[in-house]
Parts: C-alpha cells; structure tokens; sequence
C-alpha cells in the first residue's frame, strides 16, 4: 500500500524549494531519524545530521512516565538563525511535533523551521501541518501505522485493541 | 524469586531509599537514563520542562554540600520548584518531631522529599508515613544507606571502566560508619562485579563484612593489588565514640592513598571519593589532584544521576495512578 521508495522520493522532490536556504537537518528518534538519514543523503547536505530524542518534552510524562531507553538528543551545529526542516516519520496527532519545537527552542532561536514527514495521517490533535510530505493515508481511529526499519525501511498498520 | 520481584517495583515505584532492594537490570535503566541527561548539562539552556510543576523539598538535618546542591540542581533541570530546608533554621530545633516537619511540608503541597538525617532509618519512617502520591528520596541515614552516591559512583565507574563483570573495585577506609560503603557494595554486587574488596583496620571494619560478599584485607598494599577503581571513604570523625584509629599520622601512614601505595593498583585504576576529602588523612594532594582520579566527575555526574533519579519517580507515580 505505502511504497516507502517512492515516499522517499517524493519528499526530495518535496525538499527542493527549501534546498536554497542552505537548511540543517534533524530527525525525530526512532523513525524519523531513520528518513532523515536518507533525505540527508540523497539531498546531498554536507552539515551534519541533527537528532532530537523528545522524551524530556512528552505531554504525556505525567502519565507514562519516563522511558528507560532515551536517546540523547544530538545538535552538533548551532541552530541560531539557521532555517531547519525536522523530519519524522509519521504525523499523526501533531503532539510529537510540539514538543520537537519545544525542545528546539531551548537550544536556540532558529529562522524558520519546516516540517517533513513520510506519511502523514489524519487525527491532528494540534496545529500542526507538513510542509513536504512522502505519502498520506486515511485510518481509522483503531489503527496504528508504524515505520519498521532501519534496513530496510517498512510500514506496518495494526489495530489496536480497542 | 517473584515476591522480591514485586517488593522491589512496588517500594521503587513510589520511593528511593536503598540501594539494598534494587535489581541490576534497575540500576542499568537508571544509569541509562542518566547518561541522556548528562547532554542537558551540556546545553545553552540546560533545562528540561520534566517536572515542571512539581515541588521538591530539600530537608536537610545533617551538613551537606555537594548532596544539597546537586539535588537543588538536578530539581531544577527538570523544572520542579526547589526549596533548601536546613536543620539550623527549622522549626525541629523548636521541639517539632520530624513527622510534623514533614506532614506541615505536605500540607504545603510538597511532591518529594529529599532527606537526609543523622538517625538510620529516617527516610523510611517518612516514606512510610506519606501519601501515595509523596515521594521521599534518601540523601544519607546515620550508617544505613546513601543510595544516590552509590548509583553516580556506578555511573562514575562504568563511564571509565565499562562492563563491572569484568571490575575488581576496593573501597578503601572507615567502612564502619560509611553509608556509603554500604550502597555501594550492594549496587556492586547487583551489576555483578568480579571482585569486591573492603581495606580498613580492624577497628573500621564491619564485624559482618564479608556476609555481604566482599573480601576484607586489612594490608593497604595487598588489599589495592591490581584493582581497576579505588573507592576511598572519609575518616567520619562526627560518628566515632572512643578512639578507632591511633593518630591522623599514623592513619595516614597505613591506610593513606599515596602514589606510591596507588602503584600497587592496576596503572589505568581510577580514584574516587565521595567528598569531603581529609587531604592528608585518607588520601594524598597529589592522588586527589592527580590524573587518575575522577572526584570531580563524580560531583558532575551526581546532578544526571539525580535527575534520572527524581524523572523516574515522578513519571512512575504517574503511570501508577492510570492504572489505579
């Protein structure tokens, strides 16, 4: 159903525009640093890969609690000023996305920051719209779409139970 | 097997008073968690928004420095609100009981403790008297437990040392009177170090040490043979009743940590100590300062150990709550 592929190729198409801006890259941890990983390549960016783990900026903290495995959030070039596109695997209710921002903001001011996802679902919880998009579906609410990966890079849909 | 099991998750979940109770596969996770919190300190903004909202209150009735602060720092990386009780100017000394101190700090909406008291046993009597939704965190009892110090020397110690399997680790002093100690050997033995050793005389060294699995070596030159981290604990004067050691000379002399009893160790051994250091006493200028010792990485690494462990119960009172 989803061609990750062709997802994938989308999105460079996508990234085109925003390519002048000589943007940095950073991806979501776990899956969106996986696509972030083949954007930054096929784009040929020469800055290095920026990675976000959001555990820290979880809305949901207080009633999940802390995950034992956090990844460690790595921006090795400074973001003041510079225009970033945060790339994630999927968007679904838009909260992973506000803390993404959230945590960016406490790194630095960047110029702009555009979003790029491989899919895009709907069930938006928040403001929060794509700006390059590799594939959109329509779900139920009882379904669950996960990137697997990293190699080779897959979709899988499950229902959760209800 | 599985009782212990549920004894450990159910008392961890709500409160942080031992090392005793903990599980290696525990410890790793807080460790884990600690090492992403380090890059918080390395940030412009070193601050998460975690527990935003929450208050801690740091209740001190014993001295402390490195402990109080780090906690007070570790509070407030994570955003909590964080307010320093100290002994000296607490209503105890007006003839509260320590219960009232603590049930007028929860009338304030107080979320977690940290307390740290001359009595063993202090921190579970306060456990055992708050809500559910209360946390108490031990930062030292008496003789009993220092837990948190011994979670960030693990954390100091796999930084440098990798896997403990692998680790033969002397701690070296008054063992006796050393909460310290005592964590540490427990947390040791759950990441199951290859050799624990206990260097002390006789007078410093537990009656029951080596029920708990280490080795007790009263020779300063055999006891350091090769260990990959030496852990040197502070002569705790405050603590004696009656004369344990001859003389600070003579103390030096035998159990001192000088480079030349330091060449006994393996040459990449790493040197630690809890602080505050007895320079001249327990441990040499020259080993405290020189480069094999880690002490101030330790005190770095407290506030990240901290942090993991205040993230972990807060987020766990959570989880709790849901499924309740």
């Amino acid at each position: 159903m989803i061609d990750v592929e062709h997802a994938l190729a989308r999105m460079v198409d996508g990234a085109g525009p925003f390519k002048e801006r000589k943007p940095l890259m950073i991806g979501i941890h776990t899956g969106g640093v996986w696509v972030a990983e083949r954007l930054h390549k096929r784009l040929a960016f020469t800055e290095p890969l920026g990675t976000l783990d959001i555990s820290f900026y979880r809305d949901d903290f207080s009633r999940v609690g802390i995950h034992p495995q956090v990844k460690t959030s790595y921006l090795p070039v400074s973001l003041d000023g510079r225009h970033i596109i945060l790339v994630d695997d999927v968007l679904h209710t838009g909260r992973t996305i506000r803390a993404a921002l959230n945590e960016i903001f406490d790194f630095a001011r960047p110029a702009s920051v555009a979003l790029a996802v491989l899919i895009v679902r709907d069930g938006r919880e928040l403001p929060v719209q794509p700006d390059i998009v590799g594939a959109a579906v329509t779900l139920s609410p009882h379904q669950h779409i996960k990137l697997t990966g990293p190699n080779p890079l897959g979709v899988r849909i499950t229902e959760k139970p209800e | 097997m599985i009782a212990e099991g549920t004894r450990e998750s159910a008392e961890q979940r709500q409160h942080f008073l031992t090392t005793e109770t903990l599980s290696g596969r525990t410890i790793t996770e807080i460790l884990d968690t600690a090492e992403s919190f380090i890059s918080v300190g390395e940030r412009e903004i070193k601050k998460v928004p975690l527990l935003r909202g929450k208050t801690i209150v740091n209740l001190f009735f014993e001295a402390s420095t490195r402990t109080r602060t780090t906690f007070e720092i570790a509070g407030k990386r994570l955003s909590a609100d964080i307010i320093n009780i100290n002994t000296s100017v607490s209503a105890t000394q007006k003839g509260e009981s320590l219960l009232d101190t603590v049930r007028n700090l929860e009338a304030m909406h107080t979320d977690l403790f940290v307390i740290r008291h001359p009595l063993s046993g202090a921190a579970d009597l306060i456990a055992r008297s708050v809500p559910r939704h209360v946390h108490v965190v031990n930062a030292g009892d008496g003789r009993h437990a220092h837990p948190t110090q011994g979670l960030l020397d693990m954390f100091t110690i796999r930084r440098y040392k990798g896997d403990f399997r692998r680790l033969t680790v002397a701690i070296v002093g008054d063992v006796l009177h050393s909460r310290v100690a005592r964590s540490q050997i427990h947390a040791l033995t759950a990441l199951g170090t290859k050799e624990i050793r206990v260097i002390a005389p006789r007078s410093l060294m537990p009656a029951a040490v080596a029920s708990l699995g280490v080795t007790p070596y009263t020779d300063m030159n055999a006891g350091l043979k090769d260990v990959d981290v030496v852990i040197m604990l502070r002569l705790q004067f405050e603590r004696m009743s009656g004369a344990l050691i001859p003389s600070a000379r003579e103390y030096f002399a035998l159990y001192g940590l000088t480079p030349d009893r330091l060449r006994h160790a393996h040459p990449q051994a790493i040197v630690m100590h809890p602080g505050p250091m007895n320079r001249g006493l327990e441990i040499a200028s020259e080993v405290a300062d020189g480069p094999q010792s880690v002490i101030l990485p330790q005190v770095t690494n407290g506030i990240a150990v901290r942090m993991a462990i205040l993230a972990r119960l807060a987020g766990a009172q959570a989880a709790e709550a849901k499924t309740s």
